[in-house]
C-alpha cells in the first residue's frame, strides 16, 4: 500500500523486449509442436503397420471355410468354427454374469457410499483389479473352480472372463453416474421419490448410454483375452457346446495355431486375428456412436 | 392470468430500488410453517444461527441476503434435502402444521409430497413432458389413465404452459427452452398437490420474459399454496412477496411485511444490503 502522493506513472512497455518475446515463444511453439507430431507419426506408423499387415495376411487366409470347419489336424483344410462359437458362449455368459455385477456395485460407489470409507476401499480393490494381470485372473480360477472340480471347463472360462469384465463396468458406471448432476437427484428427492427409484428411473436413464459404451469396452477387452482363458478352459479341437467340458475360444486358438510350425494353422491364426480385431473395431465403433447419440 | 394483472406488469416500468414499489403492509396470516430455534451445521461450521421465522399460509415470504448468509440453507431445511448428504445437520424445531419435521422420526418421502421445490436450474427429467409430470404424481397416488391425463393438464394449465405443451405431450422435455423447462418444473411440484412450494431463486438461470413469466406464477398459485421464494433480486422480492425476511451471515437480521421492510427497514444492516452498500 502505497501512501506517496504523487500520481504513479504509466509503465512503459519495452518494444524491443516484446519483440524478443514474441520470437522466442514462437520458437518454443514450433519445438513443441513437432515433437508431439512426431510422436503421433511413430504412433500411427506402428499401428499402421500391425493393421496393414493383419489386414493383408488375414483377408489372404479368410474364406468359407474358416466359418464352417471345425479344428482339424494340419493339413486337413480345418477352419474356426469351434473357435468362434466357444469364444462367442463364454463372452456373452462373462457379459452376462458381469455387467448386472459392475452396475450395482458402480451404483453403490457412486450413489450410496459417497465420501464413506468402505466405498473407498472398494473403489481401490476395484481398480486394483483392473489393472490386475489377467493371467492371475486365470490362475486365481483355476485355484477355485478347476482343481476343485476335476478339470478345465468353460464355466471356469466364463469366471475368469466374468472377473476382468466386471472391474471394467464398476469404472464406467460410476464414472457415468457421477456425471448426473446432483440438482437432477435432488429434483427427484424433492418429488418425495425413495433414493432406488431416484436410481432406477432417474439416474441410470441419464446415464444409460455412457454405461452400455462401457460394457460394450468391457466386451471388445474380454474376446480378446488369451491369459486367463489357458488355464480354465483350455481349449478344444472338438466342437463343444458343454459348458462343463474345455471349450475352445479364438484367442487360444490363434497362440497355440501361430506358434505352431504348419502353414495351414499359421493362416488360420491370421485369419482368427482378423476376426477378433474386426470384432473389437465394430464394438468400439457402435459404443462410440452410442456414445455420441447419447449426448 | 387476468387481462388487468398483466397491464398492471407491463404498464410499470421495472422501479429502481429507491422507488421500488412493494406490497402494501397487508395482514399476513396464521404460519403454515413456524421455524423455531433453529441452527444448521455443515459439519462443524454452523450455517444457520438459532433462526425464529414464521412462514405465512399461502403467502409469499422472500428470503434475500448475500451469497452464503445461510437463505437457501433454510430453504433445504424446510423439505429435509439436506437429509441426502452426510454431516449435514439441523437442530431446533421446524413445525409444519404443528409437526416438527426435523425429527428423526418423520417419513421423509411424505414430506416432500407436502413441500414441494423448484431448484436454481431447470431439472427436467430425461423423459416425455407427460412421464415428466406423471412421475412425481405416481409416487403417491394411484390414478386411472384419464385422471392422469386430467392431473397432467391441471398442472400444466396452471404452471401456464398448457397451450405450449400440449401438442407435444408426449416428446421429450430436453428439447424445451429453459424458460419452459423451468415451467414444467413447477407444474411437476405442483402435480403432486403439495402444500408448500419452495423456489430456490428459480429466474436466476432465466431471461427477462420467462422471469416475468415465473413471477405472474407465483403470484397466481399463492392462492392455493404456501410459498417460500429465495432470490438474488431485491425487486423480484419487491414485486412477488408478502413478507420478506433478510439474511446476514447465517442470522436473520429482520423479518417484515414487503413494504415495511423496504421502505423503512428496523435494523441498520437491512437499510445498507437493500441500498446496494453490499452483498
Amino acid at each position: 500500500m502505497s501512501v506517496t502522493s504523487q500520481p504513479a506513472l504509466a509503465p512503459v512497455k519495452d518494444l524491443g523486449v516484446a519483440a524478443r518475446l514474441g520470437r522466442r515463444r514462437k520458437r518454443v511453439d514450433l519445438i513443441i509442436r513437432s515433437l508431439s507430431l512426431a510422436a503421433t507419426g511413430i504412433g500411427l506408423v506402428l499401428l499402421a503397420s500391425i493393421l496393414i499387415t493383419l489386414f493383408v495376411k488375414g483377408f489372404g487366409a479368410m474364406n468359407l471355410s474358416v466359418f464352417t470347419e471345425v479344428t482339424r489336424p494340419p493339413g486337413s483344410d480345418g477352419g474356426l468354427l469351434n473357435a468362434i462359437i466357444g469364444s462367442l458362449i463364454q463372452v456373452a455368459l462373462a457379459t452376462l454374469v458381469g455387467t448386472p455385477i459392475g452396475m450395482l456395485v458402480g451404483t453403490f460407489l457412486a450413489e450410496y457410499s459417497r465420501g464413506s470409507r468402505f466405498g473407498e476401499v472398494v473403489r481401490f480393490v476395484s481398480d486394483i483389479l483392473l489393472s490386475a494381470p489377467s493371467i492371475l485372473i486365470g490362475l486365481f480360477v483355476y485355484q477355485l473352480l478347476v482343481l476343485p472340480f476335476g478339470g478345465f471347463s468353460g464355466w471356469a472360462g466364463v469366471a475368469a472372463l466374468a472377473i476382468i469384465i466386471i472391474p471394467i463396468v464398476v469404472r464406467t458406471t460410476e464414472d457415468m453416474l457421477s456425471l448426473v448432476p446432483n440438482t437432477l437427484r435432488e429434483a427427484v428427492i424433492g418429488l418425495g421419490a425413495p433414493k432406488w427409484k431416484m436410481i432406477v428411473l432417474v439416474s441410470w436413464r441419464s446415464a444409460i448410454s455412457g454405461i452400455i459404451t462401457g460394457v460394450l469396452l468391457g466386451i471388445a477387452r474380454i474376446a480378446g483375452e488369451t491369459a486367463p482363458l489357458l488355464f480354465t478352459s483350455l481349449g478344444n479341437n472338438a466342437f463343444s457346446t458343454d459348458l462343463s467340458a474345455p471349450m475352445p475360444s479364438l484367442p487360444i486358438t490363434i497362440y497355440s495355431y501361430a506358434g505352431s510350425p504348419f502353414q495351414d494353422w499359421i493362416e488360420l491364426a491370421w485369419a482368427g486375428a482378423l476376426i477378433i480385431t474386426l470384432a473389437v473395431l465394430l464394438l468400439n465403433i457402435g459404443a462410440r456412436s452410442l456414445l455420441r447419440s447419447g449426448k | 392470468m387476468s387481462d388487468s394483472a398483466m397491464d398492471n406488469r407491463t404498464a410499470t416500468t421495472r422501479p429502481g430500488l429507491g422507488t421500488m414499489q412493494a406490497r402494501s403492509g397487508a395482514a399476513l396470516n396464521e404460519a403454515k410453517l413456524a421455524i423455531r430455534d433453529l441452527s444448521f451445521y455443515y459439519g462443524a461450521n454452523k450455517a444457520l444461527k438459532n433462526i425464529h421465522l414464521d412462514i405465512p399460509a399461502r403467502q409469499v415470504t422472500g428470503m434475500i441476503g448475500p451469497s452464503g448468509c445461510g437463505k437457501s440453507t433454510l430453504l433445504r431445511v424446510l423439505n429435509r434435502m439436506y437429509s441426502l448428504y452426510p454431516g449435514q445437520r439441523a437442530e431446533g424445531e421446524v413445525l409444519l402444521d404443528g409437526e416438527n419435521i426435523i425429527a428423526d422420526t418423520i417419513d421423509l418421502n411424505e414430506l416432500r409430497s407436502k413441500v414441494g421445490m423448484v431448484f436454481q436450474k431447470p431439472t427436467p427429467f430425461p423423459m416425455t413432458i407427460y412421464e415428466n409430470i406423471a412421475f412425481g404424481v405416481r409416487l403417491h397416488e394411484q390414478l386411472s389413465k384419464s385422471a392422469m391425463d386430467e392431473r397432467v393438464e391441471w398442472a400444466l394449465t396452471r404452471a401456464a404452459l398448457w397451450t405450449e405443451a400440449k401438442d407435444r405431450l408426449n416428446s421429450s422435455a430436453m428439447g424445451m427452452s429453459g424458460g419452459q423447462q423451468q415451467r414444467l418444473c413447477i407444474a411437476r411440484t405442483i402435480a403432486v398437490r403439495p402444500e408448500v412450494i419452495l423456489f430456490d431463486e428459480p429466474t436466476s438461470a432465466l431471461d427477462p420474459i420467462s422471469t416475468l413469466k415465473i413471477e405472474e406464477l407465483i403470484d397466481e398459485l399463492k392462492r392455493d399454496f404456501t410459498i417460500a421464494i429465495v432470490t438474488h433480486n431485491m425487486q423480484q422480492a419487491a414485486r412477488c412477496a408478502d413478507q420478506v425476511a433478510f439474511f446476514y451471515l447465517g442470522e436473520l437480521i429482520e423479518v417484515a411485511p414487503a413494504g415495511q421492510l423496504f421502505t423503512a427497514p428496523k435494523h441498520p444492516k437491512t437499510q445498507e444490503y437493500i441500498t446496494g452498500r453490499f452483498g
